[in-house]
């Protein structure tokens, strides 16, 4: 009854979803008109989406095979980009990503650039081909086309190693958000962003995570786009900030050069007592550094974000959801739509969020005002009491100068509303949009490991007679294993959010970029490459991340080449090796070169079988 | 050549053409960064709208116009997709 029409039905369904959203902020807003506190306001914002996804979930339960591992392929073109989006868009990009651009300027969109561009890469050289294969996960691939219980153990460690080092900074971000919007401490948080996380994804694996995601991309990107509007409408700047703000820009760069730009010194930072993690602006907001090195820093964080993005498995398994080989590439081409809709959006709230603090000719100004005024303002001193933002007056002139402002970098999407005065309504919606945006990852993240556990490791390698009930139990068993040893090692605080997202990029693109690709576009790749290619990627990747990170060795980068890069180092290698042992072995027997020939014409049956 | 291998052929070409506009938006215009941005547009500074929006909004056309080129190709050598399956 559920499924029969659902999937026509999908755009009304959705579309009766949003709808309650708004009715939901609506109701919000008037409540709290009423006098409902911040707190209650922020509290049931998050308590009642996370409830809509978990119906979600439990209506999308299954017990059919293809089902749990690919949504039974029938994901409408549209609504796999929605997902995807939700997949792709972590809690790093909805919290992070604009305080980033507000602190890094151009020189931090190098990541913006990086995590859009990988998805042409997936188009044109992977999706429609792994569509075509007709896989349940990555290692799948690997595993047939190379052949070989081994290759498809090197592709689970590489695919477990990348979303494992992912799915903590997500957990983390549900523990932070889930901490402040509810009010309890942040190691109990994390477990709260669990259970919410497991609840989207255990009755129904794929099925329920697309269904899921869909909605949390609805919600996500009501509450990133609806501040910035109005927030550029309420100050001021413009209807439409996408193409209104270039004068800002403009003299966001005259301000930085009257105010200048001062780097601190660590010691003073240190003697003010600046608490860890905050920082000043310090770098040009639209200046592009001179000369040949940055330019290289900057495309080469771009090539790592980009290669890195057609080598996550969490995000190309999303494109063996669809009918058809022809709607997975259309798919993909829908997914960065919706993920422009964000993206685009990031530096004009960057932008808005550093005039209105900077210009000291609008009221929100605080830059060259006197500090005991400043001190006087709401919002400062809420930020300051919960160490998220910091004043040291190191010329001790009593005036706020632009290096003496400090602040955490999340604080500019999560304070921007109430510094520009929106009601606290929008604030609460920013925070079950946080939530959406690191569930949908961390959902997705987790199912990806335990499918690949559960499908590759115990199915294919471990026990071939298992029967379905059993297989999904397993899969079922091991999405709570890796769940919990996520969230314990969040719970115990290790790296910030966004050093430990670009190494899953530099790990997926070390050890699985070319033995996907090679195993598509060369009919010469062996298994013997594959296998070697993948392990020397790993390891030299690895090697040189634990040769460069200043945590670890802390050696000098070899080009420029630093511990968010190290992906050019394993991939390289890996490329190398894979061909030169590749040609060194016997060519691959008929039957594969015929299966990577099927693999290439989008019409026929799937390589693998529709249950398998 | 066989059907299968022109069709590849054109597939190639396709990628290798997708490939390179790639590489001008995502690569070759951030080399010269530091020129860019004394022009502008929209107000913006070059450079800064075109990793703000100008790429971002180049890969989305791009993938769009891949997918429906490939789509004619694999019609031309009748390799689409039956609707049913």
């Amino acid at each position: 009854m559920f499924k029969g029409n659902f999937i026509d039905n999908l755009p009304k369904i959705y579309g009766t979803y949003t709808g309650g959203f708004f009715i939901f902020i609506i109701l919000m807003a008037i409540a709290e008109q009423a006098g409902m506190t911040a707190k209650t306001i922020g509290i049931l914002f998050v308590a009642f989406t996370v409830c809509i996804y978990a119906i979600i979930g439990y209506l999308s339960r299954t017990v059919q095979v293809d089902a749990y591992y690919v949504a039974g392929r029938q994901v409408p073109t549209v609504f796999n980009g929605m997902a995807t989006a939700a997949d792709w868009m972590s809690g790093a990009s909805f919290v992070a990503m604009a305080g980033g651009i507000y602190f890094g300027g151009y020189t931090y969109m190098a990541f913006l650039v990086g995590w859009t561009g990988g998805y042409v890469l997936v188009s044109s050289l992977l999706a429609p081909y792994l569509r075509k294969f007709g896989c349940y996960t990555v290692p799948d691939f690997i595993g047939t086309r190379y052949g070989g219980n081994f290759a498809r153990f090197c592709a689970v460690v590489v695919l477990t190693l990348a979303s494992f080092t992912y799915v903590t900074a997500q957990i983390n971000a549900t523990g932070t958000i889930a901490s402040r919007a509810l009010s309890i401490p942040f190691e109990l948080g994390v477990w709260v962003g669990l259970v919410s996380i497991l609840l989207c994804s255990m009755l129904g694996g794929m099925r329920a995570v697309t269904w899921t995601q869909v909605a949390q991309y609805i919600v996500l990107i009501i509450a990133y786009l609806i501040p910035v509007f109005w927030i550029s409408n309420k100050s001021g700047f413009g209807f439409f900030p996408h193409f209104m703000l270039g004068e800002e820009v403009a003299r966001l760069g005259a301000l930085e050069s009257q105010f200048g730009l001062v780097k601190n010194a660590a010691a003073d930072i240190k003697a003010a007592g600046v608490p860890g993690g905050l920082k000043s602006i310090a770098v040009s907001h639209a200046g592009v550094p001179e000369g040949g090195m940055a330019a290289w820093k900057f495309i080469s964080l771009a090539l790592c974000m980009m290669v890195g993005t057609a080598s996550l498995p969490h995000i190309l398994m999303r494109y063996f959801t669809t009918p058809s080989v022809k709607a997975a590439r259309k798919s993909v081409a829908w997914s960065l739509f919706f993920i422009a809709l964000l993206y685009t959006s990031a530096p004009m709230l960057a932008t808005l969020s550093k005039i209105s603090l900077i210009d000291p000719n609008l009221p929100t100004g605080i830059i060259g005002k006197p500090i005991a005024e400043i001190m006087q303002i709401e919002w400062v001193n809420a930020w300051i009491n919960v160490k998220q933002a910091f004043i040291a007056d190191f010329n001790g002139d009593g005036i706020l100068q632009l290096n003496e402002w400090f602040m955490r970098g999340d604080v500019v999407v999560l304070a921007t509303p109430e510094v520009a005065g929106l009601p606290y309504v929008i604030s609460g919606l920013v925070a079950a949009g946080g939530m959406a945006a690191a569930m949908s990852t961390a959902d997705g993240l987790i199912l990806a490991i335990a499918n690949a556990l559960s499908h590759d490791i115990y199915y294919k390698i471990i026990d071939p007679k298992a029967d379905v009930r059993k297989r999904l139990l397993v899969a079922r068993a091991l999405l709570i294993v890796i769940g919990a040893a996520g969230a314990y090692i969040a719970s115990m605080r290790i790296t910030s959010i966004l050093g430990a997202v670009a190494w899953a990029f530099d790990f997926a693109m070390s050890g699985l970029f070319f033995p996907l690709i090679l195993g598509v576009w060369w009919k010469r790749a062996t298994r013997q490459g594959a296998i070697a290619g993948m392990i020397a990627g790993l390891a030299s990747g690895t090697a040189y991340l634990i040769y460069v990170y200043p945590k670890f060795m802390g050696n000098t980068p070899w080009l420029g080449i630093d511990h968010l890069r190290f992906g050019i180092i394993g991939a390289s290698v890996c490329l190398v090796v894979m061909v030169v042992v590749s040609l060194m072995t016997e060519e691959p027997d008929k039957a594969t070169q015929q299966m990577v020939d099927e693999v290439r014409v989008p019409s026929g049956k799937t390589i693998l079988g529709k249950q398998h | 050549m066989s059907n299968k291998e022109k069709h590849w052929e054109k597939t190639k070409g396709l990628m290798i053409i997708t490939l390179i506009i790639w590489f001008v938006f995502g690569y070759l215009i951030f080399m010269f960064g530091s020129d860019l941005n004394t022009s502008s547009f929209m107000g913006y500074p070059l450079a800064y709208y075109m990793c703000a929006q100008g790429s971002i909004i180049a890969f989305v056309v791009l993938i769009f116009w891949f997918a429906n080129r490939q789509e004619k190709i694999d019609e031309e050598f009748g390799f689409t997709e039956k609707e049913d399956d």
